[in-house]
């Protein structure tokens, strides 16, 4: 599971690089995010704006990833596309996360 | 063969009982020319429905050993009817679970539970039956 890292004064930005992500894929997810419970400061924000399906594997494991790195420290989700939206809004997981439009960016914090 | 009006057209994908393999055929459905011409939202739920149909044969029906999956989709003007059939286990109890959304009012938040509730959502007229030695459940996404 490719994903980008992109740390800031106050969050971790974690970018999901894969189109996908399903049960082929959904324990490597966590394995990927794991050691990054670790990294920054702050909350970290899922950015999922280049995923365009999620099955409830993927809900799961992004769930898994949400107690993996707290209770202390929270994952926040940014940047869903409609189809994932979608997915969240009706299991009403929408309600367990904040969710951003918009992706936190480095810049944000410059000077 | 179809008209302008009341076309019906269908496509047929056969797999083996593994995520990757899923991944594939749901690949090869939306790039199928029926689906391509469904609106977005529609083939969107097609997909979904399909990945949780297909993780369950999976998982459940194929949990012991692996076997074929054979995905039948139909799209006709009042909306896509599938049928998907394994050589798997039954469904426990001989029918389809309920689908109920998950209770987490105490306690955190689950990491399953929520395919057949995603199914039961998405889909109308489900409809599951044990043949012989074989699964077969039949749904429709409808229209709207």
């Amino acid at each position: 599971m490719e994903v980008s890292v992109q740390e800031t004064a106050d969050c971790l930005v974690v970018t999901v690089l894969e189109p996908r992500i399903d049960a082929a894929s959904a324990i490597q997810f966590k394995e990927t995010l794991r050691p990054l419970a670790s990294v920054g400061r702050g909350p970290v924000v899922l950015d999922l704006s280049r995923v365009g399906f999620l099955d409830s594997s993927g809900l799961g494991a992004v769930v898994a990833v949400m107690k993996l790195i707290g209770p202390n420290r929270k994952l926040e989700l940014a940047g869903l596309t409609p189809n994932v939206d979608k997915v969240f809004r009706l299991t009403r997981m929408d309600s367990v996360f904040t969710i951003h439009t918009d992706i936190p960016h480095g810049q944000r914090n410059a000077g | 063969m179809q008209g302008d009006s009341g076309f019906c057209e269908g496509l047929c994908v056969e797999l083996s009982s593994d995520a990757a393999a899923i991944r594939c055929a749901l690949e090869q459905v939306m790039a199928s020319g029926p689906v391509l011409r469904l609106a977005p939202d529609l083939s969107a739920r097609l997909q979904l429905v399909l990945a949780e149909v297909l993780n369950n044969v999976v998982e459940h029906a194929y949990v012991l050993n692996a076997g074929r999956i054979r995905v039948s989709v139909t799209v006709q003007p009042a909306g896509i009817e599938c049928c998907v059939c394994d050589s798997g286990c039954p469904m426990p109890d001989g029918r389809p679970p309920t689908g109920a959304l998950p209770d987490w009012s105490e306690g955190e938040p689950p990491e399953g539970g929520f395919g057949w509730f995603l199914i039961r959502q998405l889909t109308s007229g489900l409809h599951y039956r044990r043949q012989g030695m074989c699964n077969e459940l039949r749904f429709r996404i409808d229209l709207n």
